[in-house]
Order: structure tokens, then C-alpha cells, then sequence
């Protein structure tokens, strides 16, 4: 792998696949996606707070410019780990195991945000914080599964050494996607079935779409912003891991 | 109508405010700590072998 990179072209893949290079790329898009973020969610959450109230559901709608966004993003994060995932099992990528470790823990907080924003939509309109139906238990499912992956990822003194038990997780999880999207489909659920990804197209007015999209698009910047941070930081907890390692080895001889 | 619902609404954002400006400063203490940690460890004359040549090309050490 290495003597490659000194006669051949290193091709895209593989120049991002070089940790020292992947630092000076995102550090340069770091504070551009750190302002795109902040100005797509203040603008989404500008507009819904001021959308018109719902004819049924009053001023709670405006929860949903929130939820919605969390629940995609809880979502989104786990397929991008999974695609990580294979990224650390079939071509061995240096980067692929910082990914899926560095995206756990925010995965988590968007998809624990999602339960506790459904929980108090879920009172005024249903007339309870929770059931156990099967939308909300297959994402409460994917919470703690996001949890474990913590755990794992965390369990090890090395860092990187649970890289293979934990793409596989990643993978074995990446099921209960699908079963979160079609449970609403599959089951008689209290959750509402899918008003945005339809086959006929969104069923909503766009004063709730445009906030919606904006504010999922905000969301899911900030997540692609502090998922680069926090996987540079990473990158430098291994390199501190590893030199305390040699410190430790000079001392000793 | 609307006050009725005011609590519901402000908790769902105050909350998700909360837990993401938590999840801002966790993130960015811990880059603090690893870049401050890299440093000492430069200073003390403890250096990756790839940096301690000149060669940009050399292979990296950071896993």
C-alpha cells in the first residue's frame, strides 16, 4: 500500500484515503459548512416558527420542522456508518472506522432528540407521550442500537481496534432502516404514514414543505459539519495514542 | 388556542436547542483536548516518523 503512492498517481479515493491530506482538505470546508448549516437551520426554523397554524393540529405543526428533520437524519447517519461499514470490511479504508466511530455519538443525540420531540407532539394530538407501536419502538430500536455501537467503539483501549466488530454491527443494524420507513406501511400504527416521500408527491401545503425541506437541509449540513470535526479529532486522538505509545517505548529502553 | 399549545412547542425547541449546543461543546472540547495533547507531545520532542523527514510522501502512522 505504501510503495504504491510513490511511483503511481494516487487516485482520488486514495489521496482522501491519507489521513495527513484528509486533515488540510477539511479543514478548509470546515468553516464553510459551518456557516451553510447555520444559515439553512436559522432560516428553516424562521419560517416555521412563522408558518400558519394547522386547521387541526394548531401551533404544535411547528414541531414538526424539528422531528422530521431528526427523524431523517437518524436515519441518514446509520446509512452513512453503513456505507463506512463497508468501507472498513472491503477495502480496508483508513478512514472508514474514524467515520462510523466519530458519527455514533451524534447519530444518537439527533435520534434521542426525534423521540423526545415526538413524545410532546405526540401528547396535544394523541393524547399520549408514548406507545409501543411500530414506528416508535423500531426507532427507540435504533437508539439503543446507536448506544451499543458507543460502547463498542469506546470499549477498547486501542483506538481503532474494534474497527471490524463494529462495521459489522453497523451492518446487521443498517435492517432495521427499511423497517423504520415501511413500519408505518406494514403495521396499524398511532404515527401517521409518510406526507413527504410519497410515490404522488408531498401531500402538504408549501408553507409547511419550504421551512420543512430548509430546515432538514440545515440539519443535515450541521451533521456533515461537526461529523468532519469530530472525525478530525479522531484522527488525532490515534496519533496521540500512538505517540504516547512510543513515548512510553523510548522511556522504557 | 395558540397559548394553549405555547408549552409544548417551546419545550420541543428548548430541548433540541439544549442538546445541541451540548453535543457543539462536547465536540469541540474534545478537538481542543486531542490538539492540545498532539502539541505537548511535539514539544517534547516525540514526533511521527513522517514528519520527522521531509518527505511528503512518506507512509502514514496514524492508525
Amino acid at each position: 500500500m505504501t510503495d504504491v503512492s510513490a511511483s503511481a498517481k494516487p487516485s482520488r479515493f486514495s489521496i482522501l484515503a491519507n489521513p495527513t491530506r484528509f486533515l488540510e482538505l477539511s479543514g478548509r470546508l470546515q468553516p464553510w459548512l459551518y456557516g451553510a448549516a447555520l444559515i439553512a437551520v436559522a432560516a428553516g426554523v424562521f419560517l416555521g416558527l412563522t408558518a400558519p397554524a394547522d386547521y387541526q393540529q394548531g401551533s404544535t405543526v411547528t414541531i414538526m420542522f424539528i422531528h422530521v428533520p431528526f427523524a431523517w437524519l437518524s436515519m441518514m447517519i446509520w446509512t452513512v456508518m453503513s456505507v463506512s461499514a463497508l468501507g472498513t470490511l472491503v477495502w480496508r479504508h483508513p478512514l472508514a472506522d474514524v467515520a462510523v466511530k466519530a458519527a455514533a455519538p451524534i447519530g444518537a443525540v439527533f435520534t434521542v432528540l426525534c423521540l423526545i420531540t415526538g413524545s410532546i407532539w405526540g401528547r396535544p394530538m394523541w393524547g399520549t407521550w408514548w406507545v409501543w407501536d411500530a414506528r416508535l419502538t423500531s426507532v427507540f430500536v435504533l437508539f439503543l442500537m446507536y448506544l451499543g455501537l458507543i460502547a463498542l467503539t469506546r470499549a477498547l483501549e486501542e483506538p481503532g481496534k474494534s474497527a471490524k466488530s463494529a462495521a459489522i454491527l453497523v451492518l446487521v443494524g443498517f435492517v432495521n432502516i427499511p423497517i423504520i420507513k415501511f413500519s408505518v406501511d406494514w403495521w396499524n400504527t398511532l404515527h401517521q404514514p409518510a406526507s413527504v416521500m410519497r410515490m404522488d408527491g408531498p401531500a402538504m401545503p408549501a408553507a409547511y414543505l419550504t421551512p420543512l425541506l430548509v430546515s432538514a437541509a440545515g440539519f443535515t449540513l450541521l451533521f456533515f459539519a461537526l461529523h468532519l470535526t469530530a472525525m478530525r479529532t479522531e484522527i488525532l486522538r490515534r496519533r496521540v495514542a500512538a505517540l504516547s505509545r512510543l513515548a512510553a517505548r523510548r522511556a522504557e529502553g | 388556542m395558540q397559548a394553549d399549545y405555547f408549552a409544548f412547542v417551546a419545550s420541543a425547541y428548548g430541548i433540541s436547542a439544549f442538546a445541541i449546543a451540548g453535543l457543539f461543546a462536547w465536540v469541540f472540547f474534545d478537538a481542543r483536548t486531542q490538539r492540545r495533547a498532539l502539541k505537548e507531545l511535539e514539544a517534547r520532542g516525540i514526533r511521527r516518523r513522517s514528519e520527522a523527514r521531509t518527505s511528503r510522501d512518506a507512509p502514514e502512522a496514524a492508525r
